[in-house]
């Protein structure tokens, strides 16, 4: 059981390109903590640094509270799947799951009741005496989870461990993890590139982009409290609407002259400023008793999902595209002009300059 | 992962055999053939006739002290070739692996004796230790070491071994560097982790993974060593001293070429042949076993 900290961390690559811009994050005890961003934000670089498989050059990582940045990986009491597995091919899966126990000395019993166990945990009994590559792909992310969880250490690490699975299996297999979680509540880094995974594994989330966190939180947090139009647009599927508007004491004006009353209490600025106005696609509705403000639109493409409704459309006043989810009982047809309220305390403002949320 | 190519025309697969097969033909088959037809006859002193004498020459060569003794120097050379070049080769990938700087540079350099020819191999050796003006030859007699390989056998066989080795050090290299690159980097990193230490990491996951290619190396070292370093021993020792580094293919030529035994010649060539083609199947049936093709 161990807290992980990641305090002022940065990496600066041979070639003096630097992944990390300086990353702070405390994470708990048997904390599930998801690191998502786009590719080459450095997710892989942060969690290989935690590892011990990269260097760090400069800040700290520590783990249970002891500072690790000079330690080698095997002293660091740690386990990490790797995305494409790393199994060792010319051992069987039982000696797989075993090696780090023997190394570690561990007696021949022991050894036999922990890789038992774990393979009754994954379902791997029947596989046990089978080389890697006569296993499918999903037995073999299981054989790489029980590597992991045999050796019982303090800090799983996971770098995009499901994403060679097929759509069905990731599926499952996220379940499996979600779990596994609950059941041996070990601390966990845990690195993908895939929202819903964060948004249904994580405790908290990092949401990186370009070495650098732009938000940490719960994914509650993160999805109703986006704290830059960067997070906002990765977050949410479909993406969030960024419409430019300015801020006045009023409320927001949307270009060519639409206003959105703010609810009371939530700021409004004495001196005109330009921003970024923020709207889900779900947060948008057709019934103007149940949210604020009135925008108009005219409808242009229609993607009836069955369970949902997708409208594109733009704003009659200033041609701006807007994307709505609406139930899939809406009836709407190309060329409707619509009004849409915004549910209250979904409406999100962000500073133009800067991207950040106000 | 048997996928076989058809093709339509029954002729052109035959075609594009046939250069093959025809070299295959004139260069081995037919002088296989030469030889065991020749080791059958005998020659009479001056050449003029031979006759059928059928396994005469097998008995004269069995019976013969110097043909033990040459089994006995090949069997001590080829096994001391292959292992020393193979380790030798091993190590250096290994350490050429590992480098970060400059990394291009040591595996181009480490890669340039092959393209050496066996003979000037030996005259290099030749030059470095030879007791009266080598180099390396005074600077061991510095030492206070005694050493003149013109009369010591061990010594010769000791420059041969290593000139011969040397020689193929290059090529074992190359594939062994070419089998290190093929290991997946998170596998030695999954093992860092799971808690080996480098030398752990390699005798259980590095060395294992390279089974394959040291198997290769092992059949292809040992003909080497039979067969192809006749030109080193020839430019170095010329067998001697004492017969010391007369290996069997060494003997074959001196019987055959210098004394013009050539019946008896033959025989040997006959019994080589016997010797390697024993060599390879029992290394593909006893060793490949234990190797894990991954
Ligand atoms: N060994 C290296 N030397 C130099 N630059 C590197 C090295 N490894 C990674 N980088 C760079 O660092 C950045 C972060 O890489 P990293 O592998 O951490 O990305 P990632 O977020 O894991 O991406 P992905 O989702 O594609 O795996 C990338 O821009 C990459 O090009
Ligand atoms: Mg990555």
């Amino acid at each position: 059981m161990a807290e992980v900290g990641i305090r002022g961390v940065r990496k600066t690559y041979a070639g003096g390109f630097e992944a990390i811009k300086g990353i702070d994050c405390a994470v708990g005890d048997g904390e599930f903590l998801v690191m998502l961003g786009p590719s080459g934000c450095g997710k892989s670089t942060l969690l290989r640094m935690v590892a011990g498989l990269e260097t760090i050059s400069a800040g700290e990582v520590s783990i249970g509270g002891r500072v690790v940045n000079d330690l080698e990986p095997k002293d660091r009491d740690i386990a990490m799947v790797f995305q494409n597995y790393a199994l060792y091919p010319h051992m069987t899966v039982y000696d797989n799951m075993a090696y780090g126990l023997k190394i570690r000395g561990m007696s021949k019993a022991d050894i036999e009741s922990r890789v038992h166990k774990a393979s009754d945990i994954l379902e791997l009994r029947p596989f046990l005496d089978r080389r890697p590559r006569q296993l499918s792909g999903g037995q073999r992310q299981r054989v790489a989870m029980g590597r992991a969880i045999v050796r019982e250490p303090k800090v799983f690490l996971f770098d995009e461990p499901l994403s060679n699975l097929d759509a069905k299996l990731r599926t499952q297999m996220r379940v499996e993890i979600n779990r596994l979680q609950d059941r041996l509540g070990i601390t966990s880094l845990y690195v993908t590139h895939d929202q819903v995974e964060a948004m249904t594994l994580a405790d908290r989330m990092m949401v990186m982009n370009g070495g650098v966190a732009e938000q940490i939180g719960t994914p509650m947090e993160v999805y109703h409290r986006p704290a830059s139009t960067f997070v906002a647009g990765f977050i949410g599927s479909p993406a969030m609407n960024f419409l430019p508007a300015r801020l006045t004491a009023s409320g927001v004006e949307l270009n060519g002259g639409h206003a959105v009353p703010l609810p009371a209490g939530s700021g409004g600025a004495s001196a005109a400023r330009e921003i970024t106005l923020g709207i889900r696609p779900e947060h948008l509705t057709l019934e103007s008793g149940q949210g604020i403000g009135d925008i108009a639109v005219k409808v242009e493409l229609i993607e009836a999902l069955g369970a949902d409704t997708v409208v594109h459309a733009r704003l009659t006043s200033s041609g701006d595209p807007l994307l709505a989810r609406l139930p899939g009982s809406a009836r709407v047809s190309n060329g409707d002009t619509l009004h849409f309220a915004i549910t209250p305390g979904e409406v999100h403002l962000f500073d133009r300059q800067t991207g950040r949320r106000l | 992962m048997s996928r076989r190519v058809v093709f339509p025309n029954r002729v052109l697969p035959y075609l594009l055999l046939a250069p093959q097969v025809a070299i295959t033909l004139v260069f081995f088959f037919w002088p296989a053939f030469q030889a065991v037809r020749q080791s059958l006859y005998r020659d009479d002193p001056f050449g003029f006739s031979s006759r059928f004498v059928g396994l005469a020459n097998f008995e004269l060569v069995l019976s013969d002290p110097n043909y033990i003794n040459s089994l006995k120097v090949t069997v001590i050379f080829s096994l001391s070739v292959a292992v020393l070049a193979l380790v030798a080769a091993l190590l250096l990938a290994v350490m050429a692996d590992r480098v970060v700087r400059g990394k291009r540079i040591y595996q181009t350099l480490l890669i340039w004796p092959y393209a050496v020819a066996p003979a000037i191999a030996g005259m290099l050796w030749l030059f470095l230790f030879s007791p009266a003006m080598g180099t390396l030859a005074v600077m061991l007699r510095d030492t206070g070491y005694d050493w003149n390989p013109l009369l010591n056998g061990d010594q010769a066989m000791a420059m041969v071994v290593g000139a011969a080795a040397w020689k193929q050090i290059s090529y074992n290299f190359l594939f062994f560097l070419a089998g290190l690159q093929a290991i997946p980097k998170s596998l030695i990193e999954a093992a860092a982790i799971d808690g080996a230490g480098p030398a752990k990491r390699f005798w259980t996951i590095v060395f294992p993974l390279l089974s394959p290619t040291s198997f290769f190396l092992l059949v292809v070292n040992t003909v080497y060593a039979f067969f192809d370093t006749f030109g080193i021993i020839h430019a170095v020792t010329g067998g001697g001293p004492a017969r010391a580094t007369e290996t069997l293919v060494y003997k074959v030529y001196n019987d055959g070429f210098v004394n013009l035994n050539l019946g008896a010649s033959s025989a040997q060539s006959v019994i080589l042949m016997a010797i390697v083609i024993t060599l390879t199947v029992i290394q593909f049936k006893y060793v490949e076993r234990r190797v894990h093709y991954a």
